[in-house]
């Protein structure tokens, strides 16, 4: 008993540590974001204000900085949405099985786990030779890459195979007799799926709807290559870290911070609330 | 399912079984109405047709492009191998001295070993303690919250987060200098080595705690008891029964911080101070000189690389039965 307890605070010891390792900077940064007007990147903290929140409204550098966060939300948005409605028709078909699937499986797999330089230099190349195809019919200087069109898909690369991991290991264990009964009774495949299956299943959309959002508003390396003009939030912070010398970039680290937070909260209350419900009925 | 059960992550879930692709006959026995939910090319459609040309069709055009020339402003349809030969320009010629591609691959190898080797540590005591030694299930999910949130968080503020803390002027200087342990500010702190292996750990250990999680759960909590019965440490029992039966998540954790260490250029850039080498940094140079051709080629080579590492990999576990 006595070396057992030993061994728990030691593990104990090791994991609060870490937890401190992993949010200590955070709270450092978001710490000096509320730095006073003569306050520097450094602690110590010379006051206590919101002036390099109200310098981040204004502006800093040369770039908008609100019209990306702009750009990168509505983007998060879509590709949240857009992962959902792909995966969950996805898993449907591997409960039903269907040729290529196992070759289908590891190329999501291989899409997850590619160095994302290598999808980023792809995606961008794919959208450049597609440029050149399209100039040599028609003169134009525009460019088929952007946010809707190339960062768009490099995204998906990126939270497709999240969606469906999670999708395919919710529908492992999932007792069919639910929908068996549900088909006894009358139901048609499509009530099945929004009375019985879906509903069952909550808790894992909301999951990848989260995964899709916050994976794309933070998403930097796949993008990075193929973005067109207009950059998204997380490359326009990547730029400001070389260039922007005072706190205001951290008032900028934190308002990014918040909408991630606020993200997950939002999901993890609504899971909690199914979760709760659930246990009722 | 005992345990964190609806913890989300990319391979949480525990289950006994994996529904085998052509097992039809369950979802389409009796009269099954007509229906797309039925018709499963039609539900997989979506996601083959983004996977091919988002994933697949870029790939094979990098390749394709690997063997094209190209000039200061423009890329032209070739079949040259010329690319290849400028990658690995010199590296067989100068042995022993290591050309500028192996010095490079060299110097990612490295950071990745010794990432791997924290992280795998890291991750496998931070699993054992939340499966193990904690009790209530609803303790055991908020653990496993608390390690998994940052990871919805940007990546870039993370790691300039480190900077108030390890800059010259930044916490860790200014207390050891107040302690009077130093004269000085310790320049290695930060834009080093040092600093990169640390944001490696900060940002990933978590690609390796949660797949060992998940094969922790699934061990019988009696085996343990069972091996300290027999006599055995809390070292022989996670070093000779549970390591061995966490093998699964082992090996896809290590599979996720591999790939992303040796195809990085971001952590390495803003951590290093855009100072050290990496293979992913060459690539995004070269293709910042908009000398895709050369880029491409050595993306091919990397990826070689990488999968040269997995198949070792996965040699020693199938994916699948993993879900």
């Amino acid at each position: 008993m006595n070396e057992r307890g030993r061994r728990f605070w030691i593990l104990a010891t090791v994991f609060a540590l870490f937890t401190l390792f992993l949010y200590g900077p955070m709270i450092a940064i978001v710490t000096l974001s509320f730095q006073g007007p003569e306050g520097g990147l450094t602690f110590p903290m010379r006051g206590f204000s919101t002036h390099w929140f109200a310098e981040l409204w204004k502006g800093v550098g040369v770039v908008d900085i609100w019209a990306a966060f702009g750009r990168s939300l509505r983007l998060g948005v879509i590709v949240s949405a857009l992962t959902l409605a792909i995966c969950v028709p996805a898993a449907l078909a591997y409960r039903i099985g269907f040729r290529g699937a196992t070759l289908l499986f590891y190329t999501v797999i291989a899409s997850l786990i590619m160095p994302s330089i290598v999808v980023s230099l792809g995606i961008g190349l794919e959208f450049r030779l597609m440029d050149d195809e399209i100039r040599t019919v028609i003169t134009s200087h525009e460019t088929s890459s952007g946010l809707f069109t190339s960062a768009l898909g490099a995204h998906l690369t990126w939270t497709l195979p999240f969606g469906l991991l999670i999708l395919l290991a919710a529908f492992n264990r999932f007792d069919r007799r639910y929908e068996e009964a549900a088909r006894d009774l009358g139901a048609s495949p499509g009530q099945t799926l929004w009375l019985v299956i879906l509903p069952i299943i909550a808790p894992s959309l909301i999951g990848i709807a989260l995964f899709g959002f916050t994976l794309s508003w933070d998403e930097i390396a796949r993008t990075s290559q193929a973005i067109g003009g207009r950059n998204t939030l997380p490359l326009e912070l990547r730029g400001l870290t070389q260039t922007v010398t005072t706190p205001a970039i951290y008032a900028l680290g934190t308002v990014t911070t918040a909408v991630s937070v606020l993200a997950i909260g939002t999901c993890l209350g609504l899971i909690t609330l199914l979760r709760r419900r659930r246990v009722r009925h | 399912m005992t345990s964190i059960e609806r913890a989300p992550g990319p391979l949480t879930p525990p289950s006994e079984e994996v529904v085998a692709p052509g097992h039809e006959a369950a979802a389409t026995h009796g009269i099954a109405p007509r229906s797309i939910l039925n018709s499963p090319y039609a539900l997989i459609a979506p996601l083959a047709i983004v996977m091919l040309i988002f994933f697949v069709g870029p790939l094979i055009l990098t390749l394709i492009v690997s063997f094209w020339n190209y000039t200061q402003y423009s890329i032209e349809p070739a079949f040259t191998t010329v690319n290849y030969y400028d990658v690995f320009y010199g590296c067989v010629a100068r042995l022993p001295d290591l050309c500028v591609t192996f010095a490079t691959y060299l110097s990612t190898l490295k950071f990745c070993l010794i990432v791997w080797a924290i992280t795998l540590i890291l991750g496998f005591v931070l699993a054992w303690f939340i499966v193990f030694e904690i009790k209530t299930v609803s303790t055991q999910i908020v653990l496993f919250l608390i390690c998994t949130i940052p990871f919805w968080t940007s990546n870039v503020i993370r790691m300039i987060a480190w900077i108030p803390l390890l800059g010259r002027n930044g916490l860790i200087n200014d207390t050891l200098m107040g302690l009077g342990l130093t004269s000085e500010p310790i320049e290695w702190l930060l834009y080093s080595d040092f600093s990169v292996i640390l944001a490696f750990v900060h940002l990933y250990t978590m690609f390796m705690m949660v797949p060992i999680v998940n094969s922790m759960l699934r061990i019988d909590k009696e085996i343990i008891e069972a091996a300290r019965d027999a006599g055995a440490g809390t070292l022989t029992i996670a070093l000779l029964v549970i390591a061995p039966l966490c093998r699964p998540g082992i090996v896809i954790g290590s599979i996720f911080v591999v790939t992303i260490v040796m195809g990085d250029f971001l952590t390495i850039g803003v951590m290093g101070g855009q100072q050290i080498a990496s293979v992913g940094k060459v690539i995004q140079t070269q293709l910042n000189f908009l000398q895709i051709p050369i880029a491409a080629a050595n993306a091919v080579v990397l990826l070689g690389a990488v999968l040269v590492i997995i198949w070792g990999m996965t040699r020693l576990v199938d994916v699948r039965r993993e879900l």
